[in-house]
This record gives C-alpha cells, sequence and structure tokens, in this order.
C-alpha cells in the first residue's frame, strides 16, 4: 500500500474516532448548560441531580474529544505536508483562530467548571459551563469554515510563482456559503446526537425502575431537542443539497448515482450499477424528485457522473473526477435513514409518553435505549460522504489528494503511525465505554436523588 | 519591523506559555507516585493540577495552528520531518489527557496504579522529546531544496540534541515540584520542597551546558543575555527555595523556562529551521511565511484575542489559588464508596 493510502486510511479512521465524541461535546455541553440554568432558574433539585449526572458523561465524553483533536492537527503536518504547504496561507488562519478565540474559552472554563462548584458564586460557575459550550461552538464554527474551503476555495488567488493558495479575504472565507449551511447542518446534528444521548440514558432507566421523577423530564428534553434539532438537519440539509448541486455537481450526481444528465431528474430509491462507477444496472426511481431536492424546480436539469467527468477531463486535463460511486450513494441514504429514524424515534416517544403514560411493553424502551446508535451512525455516514464524495480532490478544484501527501514519509512510516494510533483507539474506546456504561448504569448519586435531604454529601467533581 | 519577524515573536511566545505552564504539569505528572506515598496525597499533588492542564495544552494547539497559519513551511517540514517523535508525543498527550480524567473514575487500586503510570509516562515522555525536537531545530537537520527534511529518526538522536531532551525533562520536572510546594501544604509540600532543593545542583549544570552549548552550536549574540537571564533564574529560584519562597521560587523558574526558549529562538532568527544540508536551503521566516495579508489578519486576532485569553487564564489560576490539603479532597469520585463519606481510601 502506499503511503498516500496509509495516510488517507488513517486519516479517515482517526477522524471518525475523534468525531464519535465532538457532536456529543457540542450538543451535550449546551444541554448540561440548560440543566443547571434550569437549576439555578427555578431551585429544583431535580435539575442539579441531573446536571451532575449527565455533566459527569459529558466529562468522560470530552476527554477523548480533547486528547483525539491534537492528532487530527498533527497529521495535516505529518502525513500532508504538501497539502499544508499549498493551503496554510489560507487554512491555517481559522486554525490558528480556533485555538486563539475557541480552545482557551473551552479548555480553561470547562477546568472552572469541573474544579469550581464548591468555589465559585453560583452564577459565576453557570457562566462557566455556558462560556465552555459557546467555546466549543465557536471552535465548531472555524474547523468547518476550514473544510468549506475545501468543498468549496473561495477568496484566494494562486500565487503564480508557487503555484500555492493565497487567502485574499479573510471575510470570503469566514462566510463562504458552504459555510453558512454545512456549520448549522452540523451543529443541529449534534445536538441530535446528544438529545438522542439523554433520551436513550433517561429510557434505559425508566425501563429499570421508576426514577420517573428524575429522567421523566430528561426524557421529553432529549425528545424535544432531537425534533426540533432534527428538523433543523433536514431544512439545512436540504438547502446543501443545492448548493452542492452548484459547487460540487459531482458528489451529487454520485450520491444519486445519477449516470447521465437528466432534466426532469427522477430520485433513485434503490440503483445497483456496475462497481466501477460507470453505468447503472438497474434502479427504482420516484420521478421528478431529484430535480426538486437539487434545484427546488420540478423540472430542473441535474448533471450526470458521465458528463461531468466529460467536462472536467476538459477543464482540469486527463484524468478520472469520479469518486467511488456505491460509497457517495450509499452513505448518502444511510445519512438520511439513520437522521429520520432518530427523528422518528423521538417523536413517537414523545407521543407515548404524553401526559405522564409510560408504554408498558419493554420493547420500546429497549430500542430507545440502544438508539444512541442511530446519530452515531449517521453522522460517520455524513462525513464520509461529505469528504469521499469531493475526492480525487482534497481542495477541490485545486488540490488533489495525490498531491498532497508528505513526499518524504514512506509507508512504512505511516504504517506505524497508522497502526499505533489504531491499537490506541482501540484500547481507549474499550475502556471509556465501560466508564460510560459504569456512570450510566449507577445513575444519579443516590444524596442527589433523595430531594428532601438537602444537606446530603455529593459528589465533588476532583481528580 | 516586518510582521514576519513580529510572528516569529508570536510563535516564540507561544511556545513560552506551553512549557512554562504545561512544564509543571508534565513535572506534577512525572511526580505524582514520588510526593504521593497514599492515595489521598496523590490526588492533592494531582488536583493542583487539575483544573489547569487542559488550558496549559491549548498552548500547544495554537502554537501548532499559529505556526500552520503563519509559516506554512515551517510547519510542514517540522511535522512531517521530525515524524516518529511527534507521533510519541501524540501518543504520549493522549494517554495523559486520558489518565487525568479517568483515574479517579474508578473505586479500584489496581486502576489507580495503571493511571498513575500512565501519567508519569505520558508525562516523561513529550518533556524529553520537546527539548530534542527543539534542540534538533536550533542544531539543524538535513533539509532539501524543496524544504523536505532528508535525516532519519536516528539522524534526531545527536549528543547535542539527547542533553536538550534532559534539559527540559529535568526541568519541567524541578519546575512541576516547586509548583506543588506552591500549591499544598502539609506532607505533600514537605516532599516537593526537599525533592526540589536536591534536585537544583544537579538540574542547574545539566541546563548550563545545554546553554552553552547552544551558543557554542548556533552563535548568536543575542542569545547571550537571554542564556544569563535562564542560569540567573535558577539560580534565584535555587536561593528563594532554600528560603522557603515557595512562590518567587516557581516565578524563578518560570522566568528560567521562557528566557531558554528566548534564547532557542534567538539562536535560531532569521532562519526557523536551518538546514545542515546546505544553509541555501535555510527555512527562514521570509521564505517560510505566509502572504502578509493572512500576517495581518493573524496579527489581528492575536491582538484582540490573546489579552483576553490572558485574562481568563490568570483568573483560572487565580481562583485556584489556595494551597491544597488533604481536607480539600472530596471522597472518591466513584458512586459506592460515598456512603462511607470519608476522605480518600
Amino acid at each position: 500500500m502506499s503511503a498516500e493510502t496509509l495516510a488517507r486510511w488513517q486519516f479517515a479512521a482517526t477522524t471518525i474516532y475523534h468525531y464519535l465524541f465532538v457532536p456529543l461535546t457540542i450538543g451535550l455541553s449546551m444541554l448540561v448548560a440548560g440543566m443547571q440554568t434550569a437549576w439555578y432558574r427555578t431551585g429544583d433539585t431535580r435539575w442539579k441531580a441531573l446536571t451532575k449526572f449527565f455533566g459527569k458523561l459529558f466529562l468522560i465524553n470530552f476527554a477523548m474529544g480533547v486528547v483525539t483533536g491534537i492528532v487530527q492537527e498533527f497529521q495535516f503536518g505529518m502525513n500532508w505536508s504538501n497539502y499544508s504547504r499549498f493551503v496554510g496561507d489560507v487554512f491555517g488562519a481559522p486554525l490558528a483562530m480556533e485555538g486563539i478565540l475557541a480552545f482557551f474559552m473551552e479548555s480553561t472554563f470547562i477546568g472552572l467548571w469541573i474544579f469550581g462548584w464548591d468555589r465559585l458564586p453560583k452564577k459565576a460557575h453557570l457562566a462557566c459551563i455556558w462560556l465552555a459550550a459557546i467555546g466549543t461552538n465557536l471552535s465548531a464554527y472555524f474547523i468547518l469554515a476550514a473544510n468549506s474551503w475545501m468543498q468549496h476555495p473561495v477568496g484566494y488567488r494562486l500565487d503564480p510563482e508557487t503555484g500555492r493558495a493565497r487567502l485574499t479575504s479573510i471575510w470570503a472565507v469566514l462566510t463562504n456559503s458552504t459555510a453558512l449551511v454545512t456549520i448549522p447542518h452540523t451543529l443541529a446534528a449534534a445536538f441530535v446526537m446528544a438529545g438522542v444521548f439523554v433520551l436513550s440514558i433517561s429510557a434505559w432507566h425508566l425501563r429499570k425502575s421508576d426514577a420517573s421523577e428524575l429522567f421523566r423530564p430528561a426524557f421529553k428534553l432529549g425528545a424535544v431537542v432531537v425534533l426540533v434539532a432534527g428538523l433543523l438537519t433536514a431544512v439545512t440539509g436540504d438547502l446543501q443539497a443545492r448548493i452542492m448541486t452548484k459547487q460540487q455537481p459531482m458528489k451529487m450526481a454520485a450520491a444519486e448515482a445519477l449516470y447521465d444528465t437528466s432534466a426532469p431528474a427522477s430520485f433513485s430509491l434503490l440503483t445497483i450499477g456496475s462497481l466501477d462507477g460507470r453505468n447503472e444496472e438497474w434502479s427504482l426511481r420516484v420521478p421528478h424528485l431529484l430535480s426538486i431536492l437539487a434545484t427546488a424546480n420540478p423540472d430542473g436539469k441535474v448533471e450526470g457522473i458521465n458528463q461531468i467527468q466529460q467536462q472536467y477531463q476538459g477543464k482540469y486535463g486527463n484524468g478520472d473526477y469520479r469518486p467511488n460511486v456505491p460509497m457517495a450513494y450509499w452513505t448518502f441514504r444511510l445519512m438520511i435513514g439513520f437522521g429520520l429514524l432518530a427523528g422518528a424515534l423521538a417523536a413517537t416517544g414523545l407521543w407515548l409518553t404524553r401526559k405522564g403514560r409510560r408504554p408498558s411493553g419493554s420493547l420500546f424502551w429497549r430500542f430507545t435505549s440502544w438508539s444512541i446508535a442511530l446519530p452515531v451512525l449517521a453522522n460517520t455516514t455524513a462525513w464520509l460522504f461529505t469528504e469521499m464524495g469531493r475526492q480525487p480532490w482534497t481542495v477541490f478544484g485545486l488540490l488533489k489528494t495525490s498531491q498532497s501527501a508528505s513526499p518524504t514519509v514512506g509507508p512504512d512510516v505511516v504504517a506505524t503511525s497508522f497502526a499505533t494510533l489504531t491499537v490506541l483507539y482501540g484500547v481507549l474506546a474499550v475502556i471509556e465505554l465501560r466508564l460510560l456504561l459504569t456512570a450510566i448504569r449507577k445513575g444519579p448519586a443516590p444524596a442527589l436523588i433523595d430531594l428532601t435531604d438537602a444537606q446530603a454529601t455529593e459528589p465533588a467533581f476532583a481528580y | 519591523m516586518h510582521l514576519q519577524d513580529f510572528w516569529f515573536g508570536v510563535i516564540a511566545v507561544l511556545w513560552i506559555g506551553y512549557f512554562v505552564l504545561e512544564g509543571f504539569d508534565f513535572g506534577v505528572g512525572m511526580l505524582i507516585r514520588v510526593l504521593g506515598r497514599n492515595d489521598t496525597e496523590r490526588r492533592v499533588a494531582l488536583n493542583t493540577v487539575g483544573p489547569l492542564w487542559d488550558g496549559n495544552e491549548v498552548w500547544l494547539l495554537t502554537a501548532g495552528g499559529a505556526t500552520f497559519a503563519a509559516f506554512p513551511d515551517w510547519y510542514a517540514t517540522l511535522f512531517s520531518g521530525f515524524y516518529l517523535p511527534l507521533l510519541l508525543v501524540l501518543v504520549a498527550l493522549i494517554v495523559r489527557g486520558v489518565a487525568f480524567e479517568y483515574r479517579g473514575k474508578r473505586d479500584s487500586d489496581a486502576w489507580r496504579t495503571g493511571w498513575d503510570r500512565a501519567l508519569l509516562v505520558g508525562s516523561a515522555v513529550p518533556a524529553l522529546l520537546w527539548g530534542v525536537a527543539f534542540a534538533n531545530v536550533v542544531r539543524g537537520v538535513p533539509i532539501d531544496a524543496h524544504k523536505a527534511y532528508t535525516g532519519g529518526f536516528f539522524n534526531l538522536l545527536k549528543p547535542y540534541a539527547l542533553l536538550g531532551g534532559i534539559t527540559t525533562l529535568t526541568v519541567f520536572l524541578l519546575h512541576g515540584a516547586l509548583f506543588v510546594s506552591l500549591k499544598t501544604h502539609g506532607v505533600v509540600r514537605e516532599r516537593a520542597h526537599r525533592l526540589a532543593g536536591r534536585a537544583f545542583p544537579v538540574v542547574i549544570p545539566i541546563a548550563a551546558g545545554f546553554l552553552v552549548w547552544t551558543l557554542a552550536e548556533r552563535w548568536q549574540p543575542w542569545a547571550v543575555p537571554a542564556v544569563a537571564v535562564a542560569a540567573g533564574g535558577l539560580l534565584a529560584a535555587w536561593y528563594a527555595d532554600a528560603r522557603g519562597r515557595d512562590g518567587v521560587a516557581f516565578a524563578a523558574s518560570a522566568v528560567a523556562i521562557a528566557a531558554t526558549v528566548v534564547a532557542l529562538f534567538a539562536s535560531l532568527y532569521p532562519a526557523v529551521m536551518p538546514s545542515s544540508t546546505s544553509s541555501a536551503f535555510d527555512l527562514t521566516v521570509s521564505n517560510a511565511s505566509s502572504s502578509s495579508y493572512t500576517l495581518t489578519v493573524m496579527t489581528w486576532v492575536a491582538v484582540l484575542g490573546t489579552p483576553v485569553v490572558l485574562a481568563y487564564q490568570a483568573w483560572s489560576i487565580w481562583v485556584f489559588r489556595k494551597r491544597l490539603g488533604p481536607e480539600d479532597i472530596p471522597a472518591v469520585a466513584v458512586p459506592e464508596e460515598r456512603a462511607s463519606a470519608a476522605v480518600g481510601t
């Protein structure tokens, strides 16, 4: 295997792994802040118990997000030095801004929040979790602006001497049309994940015991968050599809396995094509739907893979400009499918528990308890689609993946790194999962559940 | 002054921040089982850095991001060239970050002992390798006309570089001991104080040797005052520590670390990564930097953002200014233990 292929595998593996923790940090930081606010405002100790319970789970998850994030920053330079040289002038800026404006805020205020329970006035302590949550969301903004630039480069010119990208407008990069739809889409999806997390854990407790006083409001909170955020994810996803059709028509065509330009274009429910992505063999379609999705016009023209390939050969020179079509096609569908399932589940949950009802059958609870897999799979397939659908480019239209790797780093070295990180990540996954499950099973501290005893000792967050 | 020079200075400041701050939490991570004979004592030492280590580590992330933005070629050559050492640093930082968070999350001696070892190794490896890496940068490594590093892994293990590693390792250890002396009371403070007192006569010659060798390796008159301040800082820290002035001792050791970074950067300038192949291939502040537009944008971000960061990080240090003792350590934060409400185990 070439160093480039190994570097791609490492990037995919470490990014997917990192992104298991990130959306939960983004969404849950806000939800925990919301819970603590509810406690601060109403004095209702149930919210304090929930803040501490979900806060603990949040911290177990947060640690993994932090440590795996360092790998992300380092591997651009380690494995992709040609890419780094090419994009540094543009791409480095949002990365550095992320550090200065977001990471410091996130990490410092998380520290203050964890250790400040007894040391800070209540109001200042509450402000700490909000500032940490804002820092987290801000970091998402910068890194997604950077990624959007790779999908749709703006605000740059090519240096005639070095051939590298030079930033001409930071404003254009930070308000890239791609970023403006990607950021709300990704943040909304992160809230879906956090919502399902709260919902599924609450469901597990509601099934096991009648801890309804505590977990009923949490269940409801989770479900409402999933519904609202799910709706936002769908709306912004729809906007994204339209922008993608304009900016990366090949990705859209691959997502639909649309081999030949069509007007009107039908939406493929199921397409079986040749594995090399050249031809379609059989498909089941909904007429006009793709035209509507891609162009908001039932008869709109959607370009096909073969035509775009031809057009790109004229524009960028000989080469294969098609991404892995089955991968793009299936990840796109799975992303939507898992997302819809999560939404449907939340709606069902709200309906079944309306006005204090409690579904007696264990099937619903069991399914809800496992539902955390849905947003995880949706996020993972979404990133696979976004990044693999952009291939063969790292920076669309400017730099190919094949030109991006580190020229002097051999396959043996990348393989060492990939293997090391895989083993380490595997071990940590087991440890983290066990810790999470233990903490979830134990539930909130007994002292906190016993709402009558305000003086009861409660767990302090400390090492 | 040119913006490129300004950003060379900013990168130096970020590394100063990183080494001064994470330096002490590396030290604490290495000393946890030396300073604490039982779990409560260990937790006293650990909790001195509890609220701070993550924010300290962001200085590294920001140094990396700022180098990427301001000197893409420096970032690309350094990270792809020093591949294996940086991989080791990554693994170590991952392991120790998780160790901090997970150590107290299960009530088992084997569990805690395991994470204590992880903390020791996870702190010692980067403390050593950062010195090796910086010494190599100053000494110069094989870099070709395409700005690519052409040496192997063993090329990075020359005596001067190894001395650099031993210097950072021992200085951070000492810095950590001084931090614990400042931030605790009772038996943990006594042990840290005693350890620092014994460490000074060992650490000072090592650091002095490295600094003088740095001057010899890459003569730069501007580095001389920085070397003098670094040596003076260590001596002042020793003097203050011997008189029980914990705050002064820690501050002086922080000054020594900062001056060491200044000496290294001053020795480099105007190169950022000299090439041992040919000085024509040196990466310099001018040939490795971003466009002046990017540097201008980043300057605004740094000028507006950094004071705010410094303000809240200082506030955080102030909030947790109190010396810690066993009475500050809550019962093990694991549910079944809480019923007893006993301190420690």
